[in-house]
């Protein structure tokens, strides 16, 4: 029973999360893709992109009010399913959670404002500008959470005697050594996600036979955006690498199956391990584990020998990492290949397989969102706050756990259905075409299709 | 002042916000459902979705505000609201992602089925009655503490006559509240039809809000005696509640000031709420937690209190352009833009 209620706490927060964390990247990223596209179209007087904008800020709202309302389930849940953690993380970290609810509400308001004045104010700038809360506060709420979520890791600015809590300092609790590179990495993927949703989208629309130029310049738009932000990410994971090899060894060693303390340390892509601890079938990569993880080949690098066996994380994570890495070498080669094809008069850039390709991109990047939250997640295990307190000691000791595990299950079931559904509705009901003569009639239908 | 009852005071700040913003937003949802079974939707629905459709995200952000916010200044009540509210604190969720979801779903995406407009509806009523179950609880004698493991009574929680008068008391609120911002809305946004609806709406439900209040009222004294005679002590707070309710509803069936008439009517739940919750004291939730005791470590309540300074000074400006846009631009509230 003591053990069903924990594995059935860990389940219900890691469904709540894996959901939340879908529409909460899309909250962060998207608007800075609509403000991008309705700057260009003011500044290019082009009706195409300020089109663009609005209806990527129709699809957006839909989505925003499942990131509300998952967001809220999981603030309350953090406090019905974990308590004890909340106890603590109330005394320590309790700041950034506060000040993650002022970007909220900073970003709902001019939210309110930017989705209901398209056309009130006679200088387009005016408009544009309110894009910049938004940004701002999707961003911000996204750098607070993060930092909740670093100082899991690597608890600090506190000291505790006798389980009392005699000194704490909360800058210090939110500016813990997890925090840089986790924020840096956790914002440029939402924003590469984003990019890459919306190009996968628009490729799909090309793909349907819908090759008109508003769909053209949405494309390139994305897919620049996507290479650029691509290529930050990885800094950003290197960075994450980096940060992992200095402060928290065992992780980076269960991702790579690094079993022993050495100098020089091989690379390990996928493959599996056999009861030895040892891997097979992997790709090996001569002293690259030793460069990602301190950008020297020869360096020395902590192996899990290092830490106690009851201490390890699940190995499994290995994978998690991998494929992980893997779609951040994907996305920026198929953006790259695709500025190649357009570059080379001879070939068309939008022929089917390259399309497709594209379209492919943009689920993949959101599952290098899910597994890198589940990598990071997982290899924190078991501590819930690394070296003070498991995941055991933290849960709830209600028994009506498992209950709740299915009632948010079918929620969640609800709520995904019915994104799916209205977005398709919204968007079937007004195709694009239409909507650039109605709401610009000086535009030419479908020119030079 | 110390920083706990700054604190506390903030906190109770915001969940009247929530009280007042969420009333609107969840009785709203009930008169468009009556409206549309009784077949008078189009002379309501209109003005209810001008209003509703800009802010309904802002009306969640006081509710995250205060949940977080208690748990930040005291940490304790993370630990026995959090294991004591696993269910009726999930069930509230699950209500209000529906209907915050619904919400979006039905609006952006087709027009309004009957289906979604009675999950609209009911759902406004059952949140404000889930949600109240923490209130009752925090009186005390609902939680046991056995060997590290806290539970709720639910068998003393639903025979409890004061949970259900405080159940009765936050539906008949959450409807009364709602009618009379609607009535100052349909005022200036001189819809005289809508205006003639809505008044009759405030002023059915004036009966039972205070009706609803005073019982409560009696069952508290019934069940916690401290709290009732520090009630008692406040008085003038509960008599000043009073007048400003004869004052509203008398303005608002003489037909004039609307507006003043739902300021009265606000102030009324302010002295009643922070009677209340003045009464209270010392405890956050009786007998566990108290607000010295129970509070965060000093440097954390200084800090959350800066911040909570330097956020306000954000989001006043911007809440006040929300309302000159939405709320008090005459051509909006029209319908003109
Ligand atoms: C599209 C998403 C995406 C992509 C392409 C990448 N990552 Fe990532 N990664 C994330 C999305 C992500 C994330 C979801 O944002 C995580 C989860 C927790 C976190 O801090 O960021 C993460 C975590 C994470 C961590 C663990 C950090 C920690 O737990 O403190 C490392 C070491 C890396 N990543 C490294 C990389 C490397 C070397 C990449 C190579 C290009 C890479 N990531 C691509
Ligand atoms: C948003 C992206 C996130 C995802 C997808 C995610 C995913 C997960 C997963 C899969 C688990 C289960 C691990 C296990 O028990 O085996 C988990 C646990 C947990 N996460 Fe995260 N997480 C995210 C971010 C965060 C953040 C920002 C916080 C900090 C507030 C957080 C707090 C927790 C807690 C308290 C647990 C339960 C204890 C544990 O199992 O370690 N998570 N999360
Ligand atoms: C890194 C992971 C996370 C990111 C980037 C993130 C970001 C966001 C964003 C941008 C929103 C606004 C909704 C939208 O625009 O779609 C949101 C909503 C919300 N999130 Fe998350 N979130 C994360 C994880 C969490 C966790 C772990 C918690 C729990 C403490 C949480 C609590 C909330 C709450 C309470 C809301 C609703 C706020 C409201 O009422 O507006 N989030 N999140």
């Amino acid at each position: 029973m003591e053990f069903d209620t924990v594995l059935m706490s860990r389940l219900l927060t890691a469904m709540t999360l894996g959901f939340h964390i879908i529409f909460a990247t899309l909250g962060v990223g998207i608007p800075l893709l609509i403000s991008i596209a309705e700057f260009i179209g003011i500044k290019k007087n082009d009706p195409h992109y300020r089109l663009l904008a609005r209806r990527w800020a129709r699809g957006f709202v839909i989505s925003v009010a499942i990131g509300v309302v998952t967001g809220t389930a999981i603030g309350l849940q953090l406090s019905l399913v974990w308590p004890n953690f909340m106890e603590v993380a109330g005394n320590v970290i309790s700041l950034p959670l506060f000040m993650e609810v002022f970007a909220f509400f900073f970003e709902a308001i001019f939210l309110g404002i930017y989705l209901y004045t398209w056309d009130r104010f006679k200088n387009q700038y005016i408009h544009w500008l309110f894009s910049l809360p938004i940004i701002i506060g999707g961003g911000f709420s996204a750098i607070f959470i993060t930092m909740v979520n670093a100082f899991m890791n690597t608890p600090d600015g506190f000291t505790v005697e006798d389980g009392v809590f005699t000194a704490v300092n909360p800058l210090a609790a939110m500016l813990n050594p997890a925090t840089p590179t986790k924020v840096f990495h956790v914002l440029s993927s939402a924003y590469l996600t984003c990019a890459a949703i919306l190009a996968a989208i628009t490729a799909f629309m090309i793909l349907k036979k819908k090759t008109s130029d508003y769909y053209k310049k949405a494309l390139k738009l994305t897919l620049t955006l996507t290479f650029i932000f691509a290529v930050i990410t990885a800094i950003a994971g290197d960075s994450s690498a980096k940060f992992l090899a200095e402060h928290q060894p065992e992780k980076l060693a269960a991702a790579e199956w690094h079993f022993e303390t050495e100098e020089g340390a091989d690379l390990i892509l996928f493959g599996w391990l056999n009861d030895a601890h040892e891997a097979i079938g992997e790709i090996r990569i001569p002293k690259f584990l030793s460069f990602l993880a301190y950008g020297d080949f020869n360096a020395e690098v902590t192996g899990l020998e290092d830490v106690p066996q009851n201490q390890w994380p699940p190995l499994w994570v290995h994978y998690m990492f991998d494929l992980m890495v893997t779609i951040g070498f994907f996305l920026p080669a198929v953006a790259l290949l695709y500025f190649i094809l357009s570059k080379v008069k001879r070939w068309n850039e939008h022929n089917k397989g390259m399309l497709s390709l594209i379209v492919l991109s943009g689920p993949l990047a959101m599952l290098g969102i899910e597994f890198g939250w589940i990598y990071a997640e997982e290899g924190r295990q078991p501590w819930i706050i690394r070296g003070y307190m498991t995941v055991e000691e933290a849960a709830t000791s209600s028994p009506q756990i498992s209950l709740m595990f299915f009632l948010f299950l079918a929620l969640y079931i609800v709520l995904g259905t019915l994104f799916v559904l209205t977005l398709r509705k919204v968007f079937k009901d007004n195709p694009a075409e239409e909507e650039l003569e109605k709401q610009y009639p000086s535009v030419k239908k479908g020119d030079d299709a | 002042m110390s920083y706990e009852i700054i604190g506390i005071a903030v906190l109770w700040l915001f969940l009247y916000g929530y009280l007042i913003v969420a009333s609107v937003d969840f009785g709203a949802g009930f008169f468009a459902f009556y409206a549309k079974v009784t077949k008078q939707d189009h002379i309501i629905n209109q003005l209810i979705s001008r209003y509703l459709s800009p802010v309904w995200e802002v009306t969640n952000v006081f509710f995250v505000f205060f949940f977080v916010g208690i748990v930040g200044f005291f940490p304790e009540s993370a630990y026995y609201y959090g294991s004591a509210l696993l269910v009726p604190g999930s069930i509230a969720i699950i209500l209000l992602a529906i209907r915050g979801s619904f919400y979006a779903f039905e609006n952006y995406g087709s027009k309004q089925s009957m289906v979604y407009m009675f999950l609209y509806g009911a759902t406004g009523l059952l949140i404000p009655a889930s949600l109240s179950v923490a209130l009752t609880i925090s009186e005390g004698g609902f939680i046991v503490e056995e060997s590290g493991v806290v539970s709720l009574q639910y068998q003393e929680l639903f025979t409890s006559p004061l949970s259900w008068s405080i159940v009765g008391l936050s539906i008949v609120s959450v409807l009364f509240i709602s009618a009379a911002f609607l009535t100052f809305y349909a005022s200036r946004a001189n819809d005289y039809p809508a205006l003639n609806l809505v008044r009759k709406f405030t002023l059915f439900w004036s009966t039972p809000a205070i009706i609803a209040g005073l019982t409560t009222f009696i069952f508290l004294s019934q069940h916690n005696e401290r709290h009732y005679e520090n009630m008692l002590d406040l008085w003038w707070m509960f008599g000043l509640s009073v007048a400003l309710f004869i004052a509203g509803i008398w303005l608002i069936y003489s037909k004039r000031h609307y507006g003043l008439a739902f300021i009265s009517i606000m102030l009324q739940y302010f002295f009643a709420f922070f009677g209340y919750g003045i009464g209270h004291y010392p405890y956050i939730l009786d007998p566990f937690i108290r607000i010295y005791d129970g509070a965060t470590h000093e440097s954390m309540g200084i800090a959350l209190v800066a911040a909570f300074i330097g956020g306000l000074l954000l989001l006043i400006p911007s809440l006040i352009l929300l309302m000159k846009l939405f709320l008090f631009d005459a051509d909006y509230v029209k319908g003109k833009k």
